[in-house]
């Protein structure tokens, strides 16, 4: 690239961000100037427009041709529910579907407890602050980061070589034998949701311990007059108190658990009975050129998440409608 | 009261010292000069002042620098003007591109089948009678093969890999008086008295690479079958005329797996874990004494290590099943193919098959070419020399690299992934059948 193409470069884009602004200007310069009958749903048009548009190019145009291409096989023949029958039968495929659920059970969970119990422990004590960005700073981690990171961790070398794996590092130095974390399976599944737990429970504590805050401090104090016990006051004040909050933490690490792709792929890159359901997706859409095989599990993922998210939403607007 | 202009300042300032920045990572080419260039030799293509010819092609950096610097003279000389761009993501864009008419003039295809995948959907022009002639001179029949489909030639074959090498520490077999075992049963009683003597392991090997780990023991594989079952075998094989499970592939896994599955040999234990860029060094430390790896792994063993026949490490051909039998060799390489047609382009293209280009690619270093007109006193290293005697050999058979012509769904990961399974412990009739199941119908 010589200085002349630069130059050529930073005019283009110059240019098109002049012309955005124009295109944009010009726009709203219309829209200003619209008949004043109906002005109202002229505006409405001009502004909602572009964002339609983007949803309707980026997101359901999209989504709808994933679907259909489901239901091809490589050379873009129909084949039916061929792809679907596929997921469910052959066992590589049966095992990443039974690992995602393995996954979105245990993650949601024990993250979202663990962080709880954190958020409530410190709540209050001195040093609150260094404690929370203590269990927060693993959130602020790139996945790709934190599953290089716990590669390491569990790293393994043969008997008699030097251990650089922390984990199979104390194994040795307490006299046991190296353990093949990664690559023994169901361990390395569950070693993998160590570190998306890792990385979640930071999340979960971070707004359980801001919601926990907002419980009026007269509730928690009448319970202690009633003689209510420090558990009865967690489970009777505290969790009703924050529910919607909890919710809000169950459901999005939910997707985000289905949704993980990230940390499989660079720890283990599915192998060794790890596969999750978006990680074979690419994998067979893109390394295997079975598209439709990656198109049919991206639509069962699809369909894995709706059902959070339409629960999320529902408990969302009930919250709105008793406030 | 703050000038409005103030805060337009820093933004601008920012802009201009992003600009100057930028404007440093740009080498500013001196235009060459045809003064310096031997134009005898490009004569007979005749001049196509101001014409040009875009190219594209997988090869990157140092490899792309070295490669326009091949073509210079040519085009100097015939007045073309080569515009090549190098792209990471060439073999994934290049039937789009095609297919929305905004393909190359020449393609550099790493691979046979994509260069099928695009000649079966009609982009590629057959290539021109010069080229063909060029070919039949320079190269063998096994290399012609691979690009023609349907009885159709589209195009000269560039550089080229070689696959299984055996590496090992010359000293070392120097020291214990080891010869370099000439058949697959002196390998084997090799191994064997390394084993026996003791102190360290006669193999080592990395089979970890992200998401393509298990790709290293597809090659071990390949060279199996391409020795014990033969060359005819071996391309029903890749082409599934014979399925994956068949008997003779099983053979092929069984005699690989006699050295990855035998713990006498080899660590077994950490074969899977093991990155296959680490997989040979243990030979530097004595820990080890042989690798399997392809010449590429020329470049993992690190500063200071010396490469050559008296060396710290070098590295010999897998010998064939018995010493009489020819040598059977498994590699990649680049075809040159065009999506156009012109007389510039015609000129192109048969310059990049004659020997004259494929010299003056291998001087620039770092790769080698099957061109059998190429000296190989111009390879840059004893390794790539020795790679050009065995590419030349015109005894020697030649497969491309059996995982890249198999279907994605089978090279580039059940195959992967079921070397992995197998050298953790399936039996290699339980491998081959997954794998079998696999191929796309």
């Amino acid at each position: 690239m010589t200085t002349a193409d630069l130059i050529g470069k930073l005019i283009q884009v110059i240019g098109g961000l002049a012309i955005f602004a124009a295109v944009v200007g010009l726009i709203l310069f219309l829209v200003d100037r619209a008949p004043k009958r109906g002005r109202d749903y002229w505006q409405l048009a001009a502004f909602v427009a572009p964002a339609l548009l983007l949803l309707v190019s980026g997101l359901i145009y999209p989504a709808i041709r994933t679907t259909y291409l489901a239901f091809l096989n490589r050379d873009g023949d129909f084949t039916g529910f061929d792809n679907f029958v596929w997921a469910f039968t052959q066992p590589d495929a049966v095992r990443t579907l039974i690992n995602t659920v393995v996954w979105v059970v245990f993650v949601p969970l024990l993250s979202t407890s663990i962080g709880l119990a954190y958020a409530i422990f410190i709540d209050k004590s001195r040093g609150e602050k260094f404690f929370k960005a203590l269990v927060f700073m693993p959130m602020a981690i790139s996945m790709v980061g934190a599953g290089i990171i716990w590669k390491f961790v569990y790293d393994f070398k043969s008997q008699g070589r030097e251990q650089i794996g922390l984990l199979n590092a104390i194994v040795v130095a307490f006299g046991g034998e190296p353990v093949q974390w990664l690559q023994t399976s169901p361990l390395n599944t569950l070693l993998l949701i160590a570190v998306m737990i890792w990385i979640q429970t930071g999340f979960a504590m971070v707004v359980l311990s801001a919601s926990i805050k907002g419980i009026p401090l007269e509730q928690i104090e009448a319970a202690e007059l009633d003689g209510a016990s420090a558990w009865q006051r967690f489970t009777n004040v505290t969790l009703p108190g924050i529910r919607t909050a909890l919710v809000v933490v169950v459901t999005t690490i939910s997707i985000a658990t289905l949704k993980v792709f990230d940390i499989v792929r660079t720890m283990t890159a599915g192998n060794f009975d790890t596969s999750v359901v978006a990680n074979e997706m690419y994998t067979q859409a893109f390394r295997a050129n079975e598209v439709g095989r990656g198109a049919a599990l991206a639509v069962l993922l699809f369909l894995l998440v709706l059902p959070i998210v339409i629960y999320n939403v529902r408990v969302l607007a009930k919250q709105r409608e008793i406030r | 009261m703050r000038s409005p202009h103030r805060r337009y300042t820093a933004p601008i300032a920012l802009f201009a010292v992003a600009g100057l920045t930028l404007a440093g990572c740009t080498g500013d080419i001196a235009a060459e000069e045809a003064a310096d260039a031997d134009c005898s030799e490009y004569e007979d293509y005749g001049t196509f002042e101001g014409e040009e010819v875009t190219i594209q092609g997988t090869i990157v950096d140092v490899e792309a620098d070295r490669l326009i610097a091949s073509w210079t003279d040519f085009a100097t000389c015939t007045g073309i003007e080569i515009d090549y761009q190098g792209s990471r993501d060439f073999e994934g864009n290049i039937a789009q591109l095609a297919e929305g008419g905004n393909a190359p003039d020449i393609g550099i295809v790493p691979q046979p089948g994509l260069v099928q995948l695009l000649a079966e959907n009609g982009y590629l022009m057959p290539a021109p009678a010069e080229v063909e002639a060029n070919v039949d001179e320079f190269w063998s029949e096994d290399w012609k093969a691979y690009s023609v489909f349907d009885g159709t030639f589209y195009g000269a074959p560039m550089l080229a890999s070689v696959k299984g090498y055996i590496w090992y520490s010359p000293a070392e077999f120097e020291e214990k008086g080891y010869a370099i075992p000439t058949s697959i049963p002196e390998l084997m009683e090799l191994s064997q008295t390394i084993a026996d003597e003791g102190d360290h392991l006669p193999w080592c090997a990395g089979m970890e690479s992200g998401e393509a780990t298990g790709w290293p023991g597809t090659d071990w594989i390949e060279d199996f079958v391409l020795r014990q079952a033969g060359p005819e075998v071996y391309d029903q094989w890749v082409t599934h005329e014979i399925p994956f499970n068949d008997p003779q592939i099983v053979e092929a896994f069984d005699a690989a797996g006699e050295i990855l599955k035998n713990p006498e040999f080899i660590d077994t234990e950490s074969l899977i874990s093991t990155p296959f860029q680490d997989g040979g060094l243990p030979i530097l430390d004595g820990e080890c004494s042989m690798h399997h790896q392809a010449s590429f792994y020329e470049v993992n063993w690190g500063e200071g290590v010396e490469v050559g026949p008296d060396g710290d490490v070098f590295a010999f051909l897998m010998p064939p099943m018995s010493a009489d039998d020819p040598i059977a060799v498994t590699g990649g390489g680049e075809t040159v193919v065009s999506f156009a047609e012109g007389d510039a382009i015609t000129a192109v293209m048969a310059h990049m098959s004659t020997d004259t280009f494929a010299n003056l690619r291998v001087s620039e270093g770092g790769s080698v070419s099957a061109n059998n007109g190429v000296d190989s006193a111009n390879a840059s290293s004893p390794l790539l020399e020795q790679t050009i005697e065995i590419l030349q050999d015109p005894e020697a058979t030649f497969r491309y690299d059996g995982s890249d012509l198999m279907p994605g769904a089978v090279g580039a990961n059940s195959f992967w992934k079921g070397i992995v399974s197998w050298l953790s412990g399936d039996s290699a009739r339980q491998t081959v059948d997954t794998i079998e199941s696999s191929w796309p119908s």
